[in-house]
């Protein structure tokens, strides 16, 4: 399957249907995991990225995980933590860069006066919203999300979709997300996933209306998973 | 019975446990402080002991104790951090690892005098560094190694895996990860298990029967080469190779190597709550 740039693309599928795997395999995040085999290739412009070098792989391909997972650190920190492990020490510099990663994340009116309370003060849905501010900090080219609203309320969710639509104009998107609605309301293109196999790839809106397989229609309906 | 009933016994039978954990050690406490308080001068602190150490003080073997210990922590708390850092953060999990963790697990139970013997055979006849602080340093160092390691493997491995995860993933090399989010927030726990290393170290009387300790040795060392005396063998000394020492100075040197003991354990307590402030989850 081919993503493209600056789109969403979603990942949906009732849960152990490898969604979050296929994620994991994009920045070898999986690598971490004992006796974990795979096989094909990912390419990122053209490049696998089994041979490119895992640490610039992860800048270039940042993730934000399921439940609100920030560091141990201040909301600074955290923010300039990716940043700060590049090798970057100046401060104005890493101000710079924690400012126009938490603007970019709407985060940054509610922030500006709390940059260094720890980030375990933050509400739920604010501490979404610092990780992928985290994420963004680094610059990366393509961003994966993993659920990254099932902890979260409805509001703190609009807010985090808004987000993303808004991040599509700069980033590349994947969204892995058990909330199909979610991806109706975001996805360009949908891909649905079930026990470990692709079902179908398409367009959101003709995978909502006319899927061509009867198992996504029958998901999508509600009639499993 | 009614439920409340059952209840209630078993509050009594653990209260019971709890008061038959916490009743001798009071004693043991309450009576060397009762009987060796007396003994507590300012020249029993600094002096040397006299009259076949019936009198004077136990200055020497405060020193030799604090030498000794010191030694032993600079030596095993380094050695026993990265080790523990390999275990558990590099070392594939195979076979091997798995007898390696559970061969130190099982050497904190290995005798004292064993490691004693050890010493008595590696550093002061192998090494020829002869009976010395050095070679006490060292076998005290090797018995608290395995507390160190073990306790530090707990603290590294309770560390929260996602932030490892989350770390890794915003581009940070594995040891960036270590050092940066791993270690900070496993400092308490490290703390933890140096606090016992050092009580062990401090209390123990057979690894440096054979390596270090002077029987009666009126002066201060001047080197690690030196040999000295040490408060755990100076009690053992007093209390049954010297006749006719008054109580109170055997009690007198129980109090101070308590007192010592729980005097640094004091100071790393201090510190590690310093550190657990500043711990944001």
């Amino acid at each position: 399957m081919q993503v493209k740039k600056n789109e969403i693309l979603c990942a949906i599928g009732p849960s152990n249907s490898g969604k979050t795997s296929f994620l994991r395999v994009l920045n070898r995040l999986n690598d971490l995991t004992p006796n974990f085999r795979m096989s094909g290739n990912v390419l990122l412009d053209e490049q696998d990225i089994a041979t490119l070098d895992i640490e610039n792989i992860r800048k270039r391909i940042g993730m934000v995980f399921a439940m609100p997972s920030p560091l141990p650190l201040s909301v600074f920190d955290n923010v300039a933590y990716g940043v700060r492990m590049t090798g970057i020490k100046n401060k104005r510099q890493l101000s710079e860069a924690v400012e126009a990663a938490l603007k970019q994340a709407y985060l940054w009116q509610e922030m500006k006066d709390r940059l260094h309370e720890s980030a375990f003060k933050l509400s739920g849905g604010q501490q979404q919203r610092l990780c992928i501010a985290r994420t963004l900090a680094v610059q990366p080219e393509v961003i994966l999300f993993d659920e990254p609203c099932s902890g979260l309320d409805p509001i703190s969710t609009a807010k985090v979709e808004e987000a993303m639509l808004k991040l599509k104009e700069t980033y590349t998107i994947i969204l892995v997300t058990n909330n199909v609605k979610q991806a109706a309301r975001v996805g360009d293109r949908t891909a649905f996933f079930l026990t470990g196999e692709l079902v179908e790839l398409d367009q959101t809106e003709k995978l909502f209306t006319a899927p061509s397989d009867h198992r996504t229609d029958d998901y999508i309906r509600g009639r499993f998973g | 019975m009614t439920s409340i009933q059952r209840q209630k016994i078993a509050f009594a039978l653990l209260f019971l446990a709890n008061l038959l954990v916490v009743l001798p050690v009071g004693l043991i406490v309450f009576i060397i402080i009762q009987k060796g308080w007396p003994a507590m001068t300012w020249e029993f602190i600094t002096d040397i002991p006299r009259h076949g150490m019936r009198e004077g003080g136990i200055f020497p073997a405060i020193v030799g104790t604090i030498y000794l210990v010191s030694g032993a922590i600079i030596f095993a708390l380094p050695v026993g951090l990265l080790a523990a850092i390999y275990l558990s953060e590099y070392a594939k999990d195979n076979l091997l690892t798995r007898i390696i963790k559970l061969a130190i697990v099982n050497l904190a139970g290995v005798p004292s005098v064993v490691y004693g013997l050890f010493g008595l055979v590696l550093f002061v006849s192998f090494c020829k560094f002869g009976a010395s602080i050095l070679s006490g340093s060292l076998t005290l160092g090797i018995m608290v190694l395995p507390i160190i390691i073990t306790a530090s493997r707990e603290a590294l491995e309770s560390v929260p895996y996602v932030f490892r995860e989350v770390s890794l993933s915003l581009g940070a090399s594995k040891w960036q990860t270590i050092r940066h989010i791993v270690l900070p927030n496993a400092i308490p726990g490290i703390i933890t298990g140096t606090i016992l290393g050092i009580g062990r170290a401090a209390g123990e009387t057979a690894p440096i029967l054979f390596t270090v300790a002077a029987f009666y040795l009126p002066q201060l060392p001047s080197s690690v080469f030196d040999q000295a005396m040490a408060l755990p063998y100076h009690l053992y000394v007093i209390s049954t190779q010297v006749p006719n020492v008054d109580p109170k100075v055997t009690y007198g040197t129980a109090l101070v190597l308590l007192i010592l003991v729980l005097f640094v354990n004091l100071i790393a307590i201090i510190i590690r709550s310093q550190f657990r402030k500043k711990k944001k989850w």
